[in-house]
């Protein structure tokens, strides 16, 4: 978000295995991967293919066996458990396929948990929380419980929740698995206007019509990356939303 | 993260299952009401034994009569022993001549039926004693008069009333100058004495009181005195008192301290015999509660564990989005804490509420340091009970967390 262009994810040499000995499972095998600031990557692959792994690592849920991984410059090997909560908290916002809003709080409530765990005041983190429920249109739903909301809603106020923080990175997980095609649209079409703005984006999908949405495709099969297709440049509007594009 | 944020996750947390929140805490509840009635109750039972003995007079010893020691194993006696005598009248007379001693009065003892008429009053325990007796008993007369020396002096047929008898025997109406048969033997009532309570099981107003020599002469014969109580001078006393009696018995009745056929006895050695006992006594209640107490700890840990499992997911949750270890602790342990705590702070009104009560014949007395100390022990027990499951949900790793169904 600041500045020109720069690095925001960085993976060189990445090894992940799970297990030992006999029992030993390669997720990842050497996979080396850049982002941009403001570029929108999805990354496809077929389940078992590595992709969820790749995510973990990203997202700073899980580290490598070998290899280096940087987020937005800072190199997360040398970094505790403590240390990776706060990169967490200030570099990345996730959205997950089921949601994973917080029962019996309000969406509000919810959007506002990053900022209550980065230590904001109470008064700043509600107008912050307030401008992203605004953002992704949903300024009349704040006071509502998830399982009062859609599950396209709920995604919504999910996708509040992950740039509430104005992180380096929005990781979204298969973002529309659970989702009907009318609530994908609207979710992928806020993701399109977020990229616009200038935020940076990573999807996993195995879905094509929702990798349609990114600027880069990244294909991911046995631990490997096969295929890394540019569709248009980082720092360009999203392919569907650039004229000529063709809305889905 | 501030304190008070963790504060308000921890009650939401609490709020989401307000049925199992509440029987957990009912398990302190418990365990804390518990420590403070049942510590309570045995306090109360060591003050009432010790009214009971202080209301005796701090001032005044009784001489009992004994055995001795010679007497249960008579095959193995030996010419240094001296057989048992009897402890009369002229014992307490001479004791009388003892420094610091102000009054002294032998007493025999026996249980009879009195009646009036209609009404009886079974096992009566009447004393057969001098007039100084009342005042070392710290007996006093409601009504009436007590008998003079002199009456004693002719044995006359006249008796003073407990409290308990004199209703028993009259109702309402004033027995004083009233006639009432002792074992078939009319007597005068000259007076009722004041009520003193029950002491436990054995009320203490269920009495009589009578010449030594008419008791003696009608009833019980001129053998043995039970006991003489002895009034010294003042309470500081009494330990001069009592050596001096000890030296004056063995001497008239050719006793050593091995084989002496009498005990001393003072409110004191009673009083902290009877205190001692009543310590242990609060100490194995307390001690009962305190187990009830670990294992609403227990009932703390139980639960928490579950939740923690349960919560699995929310935990990953908060931390993918940035919870640090330390702050889902701190969750937990506040989560815990507050459990115990609210429980706790129950089980102390419970416990206060139920001392107001008699328990099995007892009043409790609230013992002022056990609130403080069950109260510290519900935090701590929030502390080290929760600490299990909260440093579980601490140390998941977030990947795992979130992938838990």
């Amino acid at each position: 978000m600041t500045g020109g262009p720069h690095l925001v994810i960085r993976l060189v040499s990445v090894d992940k295995v799970y297990g030992t000995g006999q029992a030993a499972v390669q997720a990842l095998r050497q996979v080396s991967l850049d982002v941009m600031s403001k570029d929108y990557v999805a990354i496809m692959g077929a389940s078992g293919s590595g992709k969820s792994t790749l995510m973990n690592i990203i997202g700073c849920l899980d580290v490598p066996t070998a290899g280096k991984f940087l987020i937005d410059g800072i190199d997360t090997s040398s970094l505790d458990e403590h240390q990776l909560a706060v990169v967490r908290n200030r570099k990345i916002g996730f959205v997950f396929q089921s949601f994973n809003l917080i029962p019996r709080m309000t969406a509000l409530r919810n959007v506002e948990l990053p900022l209550s765990y980065a230590g904001v005041k109470p008064a700043e983190r509600r107008l912050r929380a307030q401008a992203a429920m605004h953002l992704v249109g949903l300024a009349d739903r704040m006071n509502y419980q998830p399982s009062q909301l859609s599950g396209g809603q709920q995604q919504r106020v999910a996708v509040a929740r992950a740039l509430v923080t104005a992180p380096a990175l929005i990781l979204a997980d298969e973002p529309t698995g659970n989702l009907d095609s009318k609530a994908s649209q609207d979710l992928m079409g806020v993701f399109d206007r977020l990229n616009a703005a200038g935020r940076t984006i990573v999807l996993i999908t195995h879905e094509a019509d929702v990798a349609r949405h990114a600027k880069r495709v990244i294909q991911v099969q046995d631990g490997r990356i096969v295929a890394d297709n540019r569709v248009t440049a980082p720092d360009a509007l999203p392919p569907l939303l650039a004229p000529g594009g063709v809305p889905s | 993260m501030s304190p008070l944020q963790i504060f308000q996750f921890a009650l939401a947390g609490l709020a989401a299952n307000k049925l199992r929140s509440a029987l957990t805490m009912l398990g302190i509840l418990i365990g804390v009401g518990s420590v403070i009635l049942l510590v309570a109750v045995g306090n109360g039972s060591s003050q009432s034994v010790q009214n009971a003995i202080s209301s005796l007079g701090a001032s005044s010893i009784t001489v009992l009569h004994t055995e001795g020691s010679a007497a249960g194993s008579p095959t193995s006696s030996t010419t240094a022993f001296a057989e048992p005598q009897n402890l009369t009248v002229q014992d307490a007379q001479a004791l009388a001549s003892a420094q610091g001693v102000t009054a002294v009065s032998p007493v025999v003892s026996t249980s009879e039926t009195l009646s009036n008429g209609g009404t009886s009053d079974s096992d009566v325990s009447l004393t057969g004693t001098y007039p100084t007796y009342l005042a070392s008993q710290n007996d006093t007369l409601s009504a009436g008069a007590p008998f003079t020396m002199q009456q004693v002096d002719t044995a006359r047929n006249v008796v003073i009333l407990g409290s308990e008898a004199a209703t028993d025997l009259f109702g309402t109406a004033n027995p004083v100058g009233q006639s009432v048969l002792v074992a078939g033997t009319p007597f005068t009532v000259v007076g009722v004495l004041a009520s003193k309570g029950s002491s436990g099981l054995v009320s203490a107003d269920n009495t009589a009181i009578a010449p030594l020599t008419t008791v003696q002469d009608q009833l019980t014969g001129f053998g043995t005195l039970n006991n003489v109580v002895v009034q010294a001078k003042s309470s500081t006393l009494v330990d001069t008192v009592e050596g001096e009696i000890t030296s004056i018995l063995d001497e008239r009745h050719h006793e050593t301290a091995a084989d002496a056929d009498f005990e001393v006895l003072s409110a004191s050695t009673v009083l902290s015999t009877a205190s001692s006992t009543a310590r242990t006594f609060t100490v194995l209640l307390g001690a009962v509660a305190a187990i009830s107490l670990l294992v609403g700890g227990i009932g703390i840990t139980n639960i928490m564990l579950v939740t923690v499992t349960e919560r699995t997911r929310e935990i990953g949750i908060r931390k993918a989005i940035g919870a640090t270890p330390g702050v889902i602790l701190a969750q937990f342990l506040t989560e815990a804490t507050l459990l115990s705590v609210i429980g706790g702070i129950l089980g102390v009104v419970a416990g206060v509420l139920g001392a107001r009560f008699q328990i099995v014949g007892v009043q409790p007395v609230l013992v002022a340091f056990s609130i403080p100390l069950a109260l510290g022990f519900s935090v701590l027990i929030g502390l080290i009970f929760g600490g299990l499951p909260a440093n579980r949900a601490a140390g998941m790793r977030p990947a795992d967390a979130l992938r838990y169904e």
